[in-house]
């Protein structure tokens, strides 16, 4: 049986991303459905992650799924010494699909390849978030109208980002020209760059973030600088609040501009940009709903077609 | 004549087994730890610091009665790479080929990722290799990359 896992989105083409895309619109437009109303998903959280685990257990119940699984590993066998592979073998008996999250990088990978069941990777340690990306990516194509072309700005913390790499890697083939606005000490690493070099993808390095720096973007995509990623504390505390985004900075910002942020944001994004059209990270985080309701049925083989009838 | 003579003696005297030349001089004794031959029983000829118009100087291992499988050559070919390898049955060459880099390592390169699932799960390790100026490996669970001079095996 094809293994129809999604571990990564990074290789995608266009055309598959584009039917996920169209699938996530389809779900938008009517969430509540029962096409899954004979399946049961399992969401394995073998490292707590409360938003993700109820996005995904939100998609399932919306496409009436029943839900089983766990939210910490502390309950689990894995305390007990069994092994990845074991609980899968062992949740694969119960399951249509299995949402996972794990410390572990490539513990995605290696579940899907010791089961046929399907498994969605909801996160690896700092490697692999598809169902994030999967959702920036409906984000952008729902407030730009396409991925072609875009001019993307990612600020804050572009070294341990692991949802600006994989933002990064997935709007490769759109054209995109990237703004990488961060501190010295947490720049976009040069394996990224050398990517988009190989690629013939525009990218401007910048450490100043202003009003004026920003005003050509199309999307302005926040993370957080945190503080133990540095190992210069006196580095952190000049930078600390050179990027954060002011109400006041939207000045100069083109109309179409939607600020994204991952959350949980602390003190990036001042509240006082919350009521600003630009704001939409909040709408950004029900988008996940729809990417993880594409996701799920994708794994189990329903096309978009099916989704129209 | 002289000069014939020290050739036979390096290696024609193998009714069967294998060969392997072309060895840097400071890579033998790690080869011949690799290759477990510490506990190999068979008659072995281990030669270091030989002539070598190539190379200036060389190591050379050969193993009677011993034939290696693709697996052990991936060990070597990791720790260095163009060595060769001659294979002799019945005092006939009858395979001579240089090692290289397969494209994929099974069970052979330890992650050097800590938190890699490959370092937590009693599990084989797979990694492919790359030409990219140098050689890097690069983990097919974790997708991190190390160049070949700096990798572990297993």
């Amino acid at each position: 049986m094809e293994n129809r896992s999604i571990v990564s989105i990074a290789g995608y083409s266009k055309e598959k991303i584009q039917n996920l895309l169209d699938m996530a619109t389809e779900f938008e437009k009517q969430p509540n459905r029962t096409i899954l109303h004979d399946k049961v998903v399992a969401t394995l959280f073998f490292e707590p992650s409360t938003r993700t685990r109820l996005s995904f257990e939100t998609a399932a119940n919306r496409l009436g799924a029943r839900v089983i699984g766990f939210t910490d590993p502390k309950v689990t066998s894995s305390t007990k010494g069994e092994t990845l592979k074991d609980t899968i073998k062992m949740v694969s008996n119960y399951a249509d699909v299995i949402v996972m999250r794990h410390r572990l990088e490539g513990a995605a990978q290696y579940a899907s390849e010791v089961t046929n069941v399907p498994i969605i990777n909801a996160g690896d340690g700092s490697n692999l978030h598809p169902s994030q990306t999967m959702l920036d990516l409906y984000s952008i194509y729902k407030t730009q109208g396409t991925l072609e072309n875009l001019n993307i700005y990612m600020v804050g913390d572009l070294k341990y980002g692991r949802t600006v790499h994989s933002l990064l890697m997935s709007m490769a083939p759109y054209n995109p020209t990237f703004h990488f606005i961060a501190p010295k000490e947490l720049e976009m690493p040069s394996e990224y760059k050398k990517f988009l070099d190989d690629r013939g993808i525009k990218y401007i390095e910048q450490q100043d973030f202003t009003e004026d720096t920003i005003a050509d973007a199309d999307i302005l995509y926040m993370t957080r600088v945190q503080k133990e990623r540095f190992s210069d504390l006196m580095e952190y505390e000049r930078v600390k609040d050179a990027y954060i985004l002011k109400a006041d900075m939207l000045g100069k910002c083109r109309d179409n501009m939607k600020i994204l942020h991952p959350l949980p944001r602390v003190n990036e994004i001042e509240y006082d940009v919350d009521d600003s059209k630009h704001a939409y990270y909040f709408q950004q985080a029900q988008n996940g709903l729809y990417a993880r309701q594409a996701l799920i049925c994708d794994v189990l083989g329903i096309t978009l077609e099916e989704l129209k009838k | 004549m002289a000069k014939n003579i020290y050739k036979d003696l390096l290696v024609a005297a193998l009714q069967n087994g294998s060969v392997i030349d072309h060895i840097p001089t400071d890579k033998l004794f790690t080869l011949v730890h690799l290759l477990q031959l510490e506990d190999c029983p068979n008659p072995i000829t281990i030669g270091n610091n030989l002539e070598s118009s190539k190379m200036g100087k060389k190591g050379l291992i050969k193993v009677a009665d011993k034939f290696f499988t693709d697996a052990e050559l991936s060990r070597l070919a990791v720790v260095c790479p163009n060595m060769r390898l001659t294979v002799i049955r019945d005092y006939e060459v009858v395979e001579k080929r240089d090692i290289l880099l397969p494209e994929e390592l099974i069970d052979v390169v330890k992650c050097a990722n800590p938190v890699c699932i490959t370092n937590n799960e009693p599990m084989k390790t797979r990694f492919t290799v790359h030409t990219d100026g140098e050689n890097v490996v690069k983990c097919h669970y974790c997708g991190k990359t190390q160049t070949i001079g700096n990798i572990k095996l297993k």
